[in-house]
């Protein structure tokens, strides 16, 4: 390939940005030179091309830095990395987070989703002057969230949650966020060592790996090496886990599937990008006990035989950011992580990967597209992962609260874990609890809670709150009644009555919410979301928000009741035969807000 | 039962599979699309191109498989031993015209074949969706991750002006049905290239040069492959886009003429497509086992020495 590349050039700024990362470029990175002979000397090609993972992490380095990716700094990276300035761009302009166009350093983003409008009234026009509207930020249980982006030489990432008015108009005029809240603030369970993912948040110190060693840190480790890879994924198994993320695949599996393929060379990600409007657990695992994601991950490893893992973390994240980065880095230096593992043999590393402000990246297939260094486009299944996976290898992806099952598994033991839960639905699970009850944050629980309990456990109502519906599962999922409140949160009991746990989201609304003013924004979402590969996601979202705009207007007339079959039309298709999941179930919440709320209905 | 065919040096067994309550047989490696085909099925396609590896994206040609939670693409799924599908029922129509619906209230599919036959025979009503709107020209400009809130009246378009940047061919982005096809030819399938990519996100997305740069600025080589693949029109030969504005494009009337092309060694395969004795267009027969529809700018373009009549 000849790069064509156009004449603009790099300021010196965005080339220290680019060398910062990938070092200092050398003098010809493209052929040019000639040697004794005359003959040209090319030094790009496929060793450049080899690096093609770094262009995410390039291009977060010129945008930490400059805030923005000009024409400049994009064909600098095309001579660094191979690729032509046009796909660079096609990569850039998928991603919400970068900006192709200049814009001030200090980015404002204010949460306008699910539960922020419901708390707060957040919305796209009603935000301060200046400050950005976002998707859900994760930080749900403090509604409403603010994420300030300053980008510079040292870049700060700060969140303030909740935020007022004032304060955002404060932000933006460039007023520092202050400290953020304690970790855990949003375990109102914690400190309570009895519990069993929870059980470090607010009692041990998420930095410091003295801390987590005194706390039975790396005990499910010692034990997996001890009882060799065949019997982790035999507890595994046993235990009855399967995924968190809101598939419930079996993981035991899985892992399975992976361990027996003949290519040696695997992968394991954590996905990590949480992005599911009102989900907000894995950023308090990943924040509150970090070491315990690494260990997890270590052992999801060995029993696999993947030789390196990343940590697919949503770019919103920066607290999960700081203390992933300090977990890994400690326990690469005290022989936890990296060569010859504890003396085992086993050797194994972690990459901290960002995304960049997308959705469809928590999507398995997109998370090796993303991480390849190519729009985060989900890919055609089968082939199915755990065969051909990122960069075409077998890749275990687990997400981050599933992998942290998997240490209370391996210390006591499978059997002991399937012992708590149902007969459909084995183990703990988090809910991330938020909206209208008295104290939100993500809850512990053993399978088999009622709605109603959950609520309990969240404080209740607020005063003079009266429940109208509840959200499970995030916008992938369903919405439900006051009359659903028996409703055992399992995940057999859920799929009998016709709805999702998902993610594990419970967004309580009471009267005061407009839950029209919801659905819309649900459709505004997934149309915003989508990757744009497929037909039926791609205009059907546009679609279904576009029929909703109408129903507002004509609710109960004629009309209506053509939109109304316009919308369960859309719903099928998409379900039918979008590409992966995001289109499959862009109109779940839709139409279950059509169905069980009655919404619409004259 | 299995029997295995020999083709050259590959041995490739065939599976047995049921199609609409029939058995078939088709070859290992095979998609679901090439087995429909051979019995006699018709599947509607459209991102479906036969010189690149498909992208699915369209889901125009979506099946049923027993056994799937999702209808499946027939033009990328390969076949198994033993599959039953459905190719022709309620839920495949349903699919087909949504997507038929989808597409056609959204992009202008006025050059696409066959689609007005197709949307008579699924029942497919593209305006049940409202009026078009034709007021965002801007969509180079788009943002990701916003969007235009919808005013509860039009259907949202594609719609953007032609783009008119060199004399070779036009971009009518207005036309896209976002196949990846161009972007597919241009890069890493055939051109190596890399001119064009696809910019943007859902709805927005679309195909652009970096920063949405006139072709002149780009990277583009003017081979004119990524017109031969669009299924669309939305790339197109500046002679046939004048023509067609003058209404003097009359392809009924001409003729279609292969040849080799006169500037190299290498001996492409053309196909000249004449009017009114001048060449019009020049296309390349997408089976011939030299070029697969490739051409570079010479054989594609260079044609007017041809008709540089001397009495011009």
């Amino acid at each position: 390939m000849d790069l064509k590349i156009a004449s603009a050039e790099a300021t010196s700024e965005e080339k220290n940005a680019v060398d910062s990362l990938l070092g200092v470029a050398p003098e010809t990175s493209q052929g040019g030179e000639r040697n004794l002979a005359g003959h040209r000397v090319a030094r790009g090609g496929e060793s450049l091309r080899s690096l093609r993972h770094m262009l995410l992490p390039t291009l977060h380095a010129i945008n930490d830095r400059i805030g923005w990716l000009s024409r400049g700094a994009i064909n600098y990276i095309s001579q660094r990395l191979d690729i032509a300035p046009a796909d660079i761009y096609g990569v850039a302009t998928f991603y919400a987070l970068f900006d192709t166009n200049e814009r001030p350093a200090r980015q404002v983003h204010v949460c306008i989703d699910l539960a922020c409008r419901a708390m707060s009234g957040c919305k796209e026009d009603s935000i301060p002057t200046g400050a950005i509207a976002s998707p859900c930020l994760g930080v749900c249980e403090r509604a409403p969230a603010v994420l300030v982006i300053e980008t510079g030489v040292t870049p700060r990432y700060e969140v303030l949650a909740p935020a007022t008015t004032s304060e955002i108009v404060d932000l933006v005029a460039g007023k520092s966020a202050g400290a953020e809240k304690e970790i855990s603030a949003a375990v109102p369970q914690a400190p309570d060592a009895s519990l069993v993912l929870l059980s470090r948040i607010g009692r041990v110190n998420p930095l410091s790996i003295d801390d987590y060693i005194a706390s039975n840190g790396f005990v499910a480790l010692r034990r997996a090496i001890d009882i060799g890879a065949e019997q982790v994924i035999a507890e595994v198994t046993a235990s009855g886990l399967v995924g968190r993320g809101g598939a419930a695949f079996p993981t035991g599996r899985k892992w399975s599937a992976v361990a027996g393929q003949p290519v040696k060379t695997r992968y394991l990600i954590c996905n990590a990008d949480e992005s599911e409007p009102g989900t907000f657990k894995d950023r308090v695992l990943m924040e509150g006990d970090p070491f315990a994601l690494v260990e997890a991950m270590t052992i999801a490893a060995f029993a696999t035989g993947c030789q390196h893992g990343w940590i697919y973390l949503r770019g919103e994240y920066p607290r999960a950011l700081k203390n992933l980065t300090n977990a890994v880095e400690v326990a690469r230096s005290r022989s936890m992580l990296g060569e010859n593992i504890l003396g085992s043999g086993f050797s194994f590393d972690i990459t901290i990967f960002r995304g960049a402000g997308a959705y469809i990246c928590g999507e398995e297939t997109a998370i090796f597209n993303s991480i390849e260094g190519y729009r985060g486009e989900p890919r055609n299944k089968p082939p199915f992962p755990v065969e051909v996976g990122l960069f075409g290898k077998p890749t275990v992806v687990n997400n981050v609260e599933t992998l942290m099952n998997v240490l209370p598994i391996i210390q006591n033991s499978g059997e002991k874990y399937a012992t708590w839960g149902t007969t459909g639905s084995k183990g703990k699970k988090l809910f991330c609890i938020s909206g209208a009850v008295n104290q939100p944050g993500v809850y512990e629980v053993t399978f088999g809670a009622t709605l109603r309990e959950l609520i309990k456990l969240a404080g209740g109502m607020k005063t003079g709150s009266q429940l109208q519906a509840v959200l499970l599962g995030g916008a992938a999922g369903g919405f439900v009644g006051p009359q659903d409140l028996d409703l055992e949160l399992t995940l057999e009991a859920a799929r009998a009555a016709g709805t999702t746990l998902g993610s594990g989201v419970i967004l309580v609304f009471d009267q005061s919410v407009d839950m029209i003013d919801q659905l819309q924004r649900i459709a505004a979402f997934f149309r915003d979301e989508s990757c744009g590969q497929c037909v039926p996601c791609r205009v059907g979202t546009v679609r279904q928000q576009e029929a909703l705009a109408r129903l507002v207007k004509s609710s109960g007339t004629k009309s209506a009741s053509v939109d109304l079959q316009l919308l369960r039309d859309l719903g099928q298709v998409m379900r039918d035969a979008s590409i992966c999941g995001l289109g499959q179930t862009a109109h779940n919440a839709i139409d279950s807000a059509l169905t069980r709320l009655k919404v619409f209905s004259a | 039962m299995t029997t295995q065919i020999t083709t050259g040096l590959q041995v490739r067994r065939s599976v047995e599979l049921t199609i609409d309550g029939q058995k078939v047989s088709a070859l290992e490696g095979s998609t679901l699309l090439d087995a429909c085909r051979a019995s006699g099925k018709e599947i509607p396609t459209l991102c479906y191109g036969d010189t690149i590896t498909p992208k699915n994206a369209c889901r125009v040609c979506m099946v049923e498989l027993e056994g799937s939670r999702t209808l499946v693409p027939s033009c990328s799924r390969k076949v198994e031993a033993g599959m039953v599908v459905n190719t022709d029922n309620e839920r495949t129509s349903h699919s087909r015209k949504l997507v038929l619906e989808l597409l056609g209230s959204s992009v202008d599919l006025s050059l696409t074949k066959n689609v007005a036959r197709w949307n008579d025979g699924y029942g497919a009503q593209p305006s049940r969706f409202g009026a078009p709107s034709f007021h965002h020209d801007d969509r180079d400009e788009a943002v990701t991750g916003h969007h235009h809130a919808p005013n509860g009246k039009t259907a949202e378009t594609v719609h953007q002006p032609v783009k008119v940047d060199n004399s070779l061919y036009i971009r009518d982005y207005s036309k896209c049905i976002l196949c990846y096809q161009c972007v597919d030819a241009c890069g890493e399938q055939w051109q190596n290239t890399f001119a064009i990519t696809t910019a943007g996100r859902g709805f927005d997305a679309r195909i652009s040069t970096e920063f949405a740069v006139d072709l002149t600025d780009s990277a583009c080589v003017y081979c004119g492959n990524c017109i031969q693949v669009c299924p669309t029109g939305a790339l197109m030969f500046t002679s046939e886009y004048e023509m067609r504005k003058d209404g003097t494009w009359n392809e009924p009337e001409q003729t279609q003429t292969d040849t080799i092309c006169p500037y190299c060694g290498v001996g492409c395969a053309l196909t000249l497509h004449v009017q009114d004795n001048t060449i019009v267009k020049v296309t390349s027969p997408s089976d011939h086992y030299v070029t697969h529809g490739n051409l570079c700018i010479k054989g594609r373009f260079g044609f007017q020495h041809v008709q540089n009549r001397t009495s011009d």
